[in-house]
């Protein structure tokens, strides 16, 4: 794998609408590279949006409008060419996606888009990016099983392999955990921590514990605005805004 | 549990006896309908090889179709084959005319414009299935039989024409059935391929077809079983030459045309008409067929995530 090409994300007063809705307001964040972002907030706040921006998977969307700048690196990702682009950002889903191919094609599907390539190319990235999301030792055996037959869990990390396969400079992770149990939890977490050595990750999150544990910066998000961001440690101890404290406090979300 | 609740819980198994009763009822005699056809056409087309003494091998390879008159041996000329080749044939021909198509249409209609999909085309092709054959059949006379004639030469009647009309009839069927398998795919699926940086049509052809390839195949097959049974539309252009098809464009003939043109014609107890009653038989195996294959796709296609 190679490593240490990260590069930072960033957003500048973004406005996001879907047909009339207004559903994110303003927003203005740095996502730096190497660091781990969370985004918090309760149920229908903006999240979710938010990370679509950033590989214009919104751009599917009949009637959303983004209206802001949108950097990757120094580039403005309205000047690269989508497809480029969501090379380059990965996603993970909330649920756990794998295509009903085997365990292989999964692992290989982005890359075999991009062009023909050796078997020998296409091996070498299978076993790499299986051992990195450690699901390497369970299914080395049974790489032609279809994808689905894996645990939830299972599931999750290839998909993680899979998007790890084209070799992305950002991974958006969209509530990963949320479909999954404790033990693969924990499993998906420590890997998000591992790949910010050589990755900028943004990950969403329902579960306020999973921010602390591995965030480096949280942003805490209300009815699509951006309520306050700052290093984990100090939002989650000290929060600047009642806002934060009660959503943080478990008073409502 | 109480008296008086117990009371009042009897009038209510009253009914739910007498629901029981009427549904098991209809499921009865649906049932012994359909056996019964079953039972009457088989016990008919089997008298052709019981009563009337031809070999089934006679039937099933002769190549010469005359029933009036026998061969040297006495046995009736009942030669089944040319009316089996001309039903595979056009069931095959016009499911390849008919796929490119229905793909090609389903796929716009799911991924590419839904709006127009849902609100024109769809009520559009819903349009085509209510059309009764013999206008299918009448449109072909007018039209494809001459195009046919134009650059083949002949007469411009025989398989491609019946396939051509037949590929129009079965269109609708499979292209609905086609989007529905489509749609079928789970969303998570084409979000996952674009968010690998893939095209639109690089994720049609490598997540969404694959997965929707069982339904798919279930459309055709069912598009299949509607072309093999059809009757009316393919008498009207196939030619009813009952001879071996030797090319697309000379007369041909199918098992349903040679029954329609024929069966009015035949006294009951000949060997004419309990010959015509096998190949009914033939097209109602093969019906089933047909449908055993579409169960057998279904139970292997249904497990998925
Ligand atoms: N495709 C869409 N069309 C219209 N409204 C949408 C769409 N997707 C999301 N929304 C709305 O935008 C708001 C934010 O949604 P989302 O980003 O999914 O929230 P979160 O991920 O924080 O739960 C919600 O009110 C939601 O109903
Ligand atoms: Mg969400």
């Amino acid at each position: 794998m190679m490593a240490g090409h990260s590069t930072s994300m960033g957003v500048e007063d973004v406005n996001l609408y879907y047909g009339d809705f207004h559903a994110l307001k303003d927003i203005t964040l740095d996502m730096p590279a190497n660091q781990i972002t969370a985004l918090i907030g309760p149920s229908g706040c903006g999240k979710s949006t938010l990370l679509r921006c950033l590989d214009r998977m919104n751009d599917r969307v009949q009637g959303c409008r983004v209206e802001g700048r949108i950097t990757l690196g120094d580039e403005d990702i309205k000047d690269i060419d989508p497809y480029d682009l969501r090379r380059r950002v990965g996603m993970v889903f909330q649920h756990p996606n794998p295509f009903p191919l085997t365990i292989y094609e999964n692992v290989v599907y982005g890359l075999r888009r991009q062009g023909r390539r050796p078997k020998s190319e296409l091996d070498g990235v299978v076993e790499s990016t299986l051992r990195r999301v450690g699901l390497w030792d369970e299914v080395k055996d049974k790489l032609k099983a279809s994808g689905l037959s894996l645990s939830g869990g299972q599931q999750q990390r290839l998909c993680i392999a899979r998007a790890l396969a084209v070799d992305p400079e950002v991974l958006l992770m969209d509530e990963p955990t949320s479909a999954l149990d404790p033990i693969s939890t924990s499993l998906v977490e420590e890997l998000a921590s591992e790949l910010a050595h050589d990755h900028t990750v943004v990950i969403v999150t329902h579960n306020m514990q999973q921010a602390a544990r591995i965030s480096n910066q949280t942003a805490f998000f209300y009815l699509g605005e951006l309520v306050e961001v700052g290093p984990t440690a100090e939002l989650f101890v000290r929060p600047k805004k009642k806002q934060t404290e009660d959503y943080l406090t478990g008073r409502f979300g | 549990m109480a008296k008086g609740e117990e009371k009042a819980l009897r009038p209510k198994r009253a009914i739910e006896r007498r629901g029981l009763a009427i549904t098991g009822a209809c499921v009865l005699l649906v049932a012994v309908l359909v056996l019964t056809l079953i039972f009457m056409v088989a016990s008919r087309g089997l008298a052709t090889f019981t009563t009337d003494g031809t070999p089934f091998a006679s039937f099933m390879t002769g190549t010469t179709w005359n029933p009036h008159q026998n061969d040297a041996n006495g046995i009736p000329l009942v030669g089944a084959l040319p009316m089996i080749a001309g039903s595979f044939s056009v069931t095959l021909l016009s499911c390849l005319i008919a796929l490119p198509f229905a793909l090609g249409s389903a796929i716009f209609v799911v991924e590419v414009n839904p709006t127009f999909g849902t609100r024109v085309f769809q009520p559009l092709t819903e349009l085509l299935v209510g059309i009764p054959s013999v206008v299918f059949g009448l449109v072909g006379l007018r039209i494809i039989v001459p195009w046919t004639r134009s650059w083949a030469g002949g007469t411009g009647y025989g398989i491609l024409s019946g396939s051509i009309v037949l590929a129009f009839m079965i269109l609708p069927t499979v292209t609905s059935l086609s989007i529905d398998a489509i749609r079928a795919v789970p969303q998570s699926y084409r979000d996952g391929s674009y968010g690998l940086g893939c095209t639109r049509w690089q994720t049609i052809a490598h997540v969404v077809l694959p997965s929707a390839s069982s339904g798919i195949l279930t459309a055709v097959i069912l598009g299949m079983t509607r072309a093999f049974g059809e009757a009316l539309a393919v008498q009207m252009v196939v030619g009813n030459a009952a001879q071996i098809p030797t090319s697309l464009t000379t007369p041909a003939a199918t098992l349903t045309s040679v029954i329609t043109t024929s069966m009015g014609n035949e006294a009951m107890g000949t060997v004419y008409n309990d010959v015509l009653w096998s190949l009914a038989l033939v097209l109602l195996i093969m019906s089933l067929v047909f449908i055993l294959i579409i169960h057998i796709i279904g139970r292997k296609g249904a497990p998925r995530g």
